[in-house]
């Protein structure tokens, strides 16, 4: 395999992992508080509608659409996604933005669980209802990272490989371990990703600027695929210089003070 | 209903975010690259180099407008 592929493989691992942290966070919480069956279920509905959307609009954007339009369009939109995430890394490791924190987010959703009222049906709608939307939410980022990484590598099969073993490794702790998976640092994988997007969005993007020239044919950066190195690299600093100069002065904060963030 | 609304979030969210700074940023970026392009002064090598530059540069700027000083 080559470098560019193992590079797919672990965006697209990376990024899976985090989001179905957060995925198997609200699952959970809906499981231990309410009922197993209709989380699961929940679950189960999501993880099909996912497929569907995967096969209809990857078959449709590689059908439709020119190489170098889907570098541009995918690509660009891809760069903007990737670039928020980075803008929330620098923010978070600058200590100007609140750390996201599996633990806080469950105490929330087990809180809601146990306000809402009690089901009477087979299925709990509740359980059913918040296992899905979190999970259909939580997983069409995914598949937008998927289709982006796996259509400009042609490489669908590489990129659901990298997402799969995310999926599977997930579940594998969380069952394994049966409570959030607060104890990964989810900040900084978070950070990697956005890293990582930021590069190959980059890459992609200002190749399919070619798409206006007359011979519609994609730019060529120097070193082709090797250029996403510089591109990472370039991410890179660039993200240290602002978390360097933005960090705020390390005051003795006691642990229990440090801000979270439980927005999902 | 709800749902449909939560998706609709999903996909603003995704594009515009905390800051839509960024997505502007962007825009600006690759249009300008489009720009330079159309000059027909550059080759491939130059202008995948600017246009590299030119999102990194633009980045830069739009978080530096992002986390300026606030007047109060």
């Amino acid at each position: 395999m080559d470098a560019a592929t193992w590079g797919l493989i672990i965006a697209t691992f990376v990024a899976c992992f985090v989001e179905m942290v957060e995925a198997t966070t609200i699952v959970m919480a809906m499981g231990y508080t309410r009922s197993w069956k209709s989380a699961l279920i929940g679950t189960l509905a999501a993880l099909g509608a996912l497929a569907v959307v995967t096969v209809f609009a990857g078959y449709a954007l590689a059908t439709w659409l020119p190489e170098s339009a889907l570098q541009l369009a995918i690509g660009g939109l891809l760069l903007i996604f990737g670039l928020q995430w980075l803008r929330k890394a620098i923010l978070r490791s600058s200590g100007r933005k609140a750390v996201h924190d599996e633990a806080a987010i469950y105490k929330e959703e087990v809180a809601a669980a146990k306000a809402a009222g009690q089901s009477t049906g087979s299925i709990d709608m509740f359980s059913f209802m918040v296992s899905f939307k979190g999970v259909f939410l939580e997983g069409m980022e995914v598949v937008f990272i998927v289709i982006t990484f796996g259509l400009n590598a042609d490489n669908i099969p590489g990129a659901s490989a990298g997402a799969l073993a995310a999926v599977v490794i997930v579940l594998i702790i969380a069952i394994a371990l049966r409570r959030p998976l607060s104890m990964i640092n989810e900040n900084l994988l978070k950070y990697g990703v956005g890293l990582l997007l930021a590069s190959f969005g980059t890459y992609w993007a200002v190749e399919g600027i070619g798409i206006f020239q007359s011979g519609r044919e994609s730019l060529d950066w120097p070193g082709h695929d090797l250029a996403i190195i510089g591109l990472l690299l370039a991410w890179l600093v660039l993200s240290r210089i602002f978390v360097a100069v933005l960090k705020t002065p390390a005051a003795p904060v006691a642990p229990a003070n440090v801000p979270v963030e439980v927005k999902k | 209903m709800k749902f449909l609304k939560s998706f609709g979030q999903f996909w603003y969210d995704f594009i515009i975010g905390d800051d839509w700074k960024i997505a502007v940023a962007v825009v600006l970026a690759l249009v300008a690259l489009f720009a330079v392009m159309k000059a027909d002064v550059l080759g491939d090598a130059a202008l995948t180099v600017l246009g590299g530059a030119g999102i990194v540069v633009a980045f830069a700027i739009s978080l530096a407008i992002d986390v300026r000083p606030k007047r109060r």
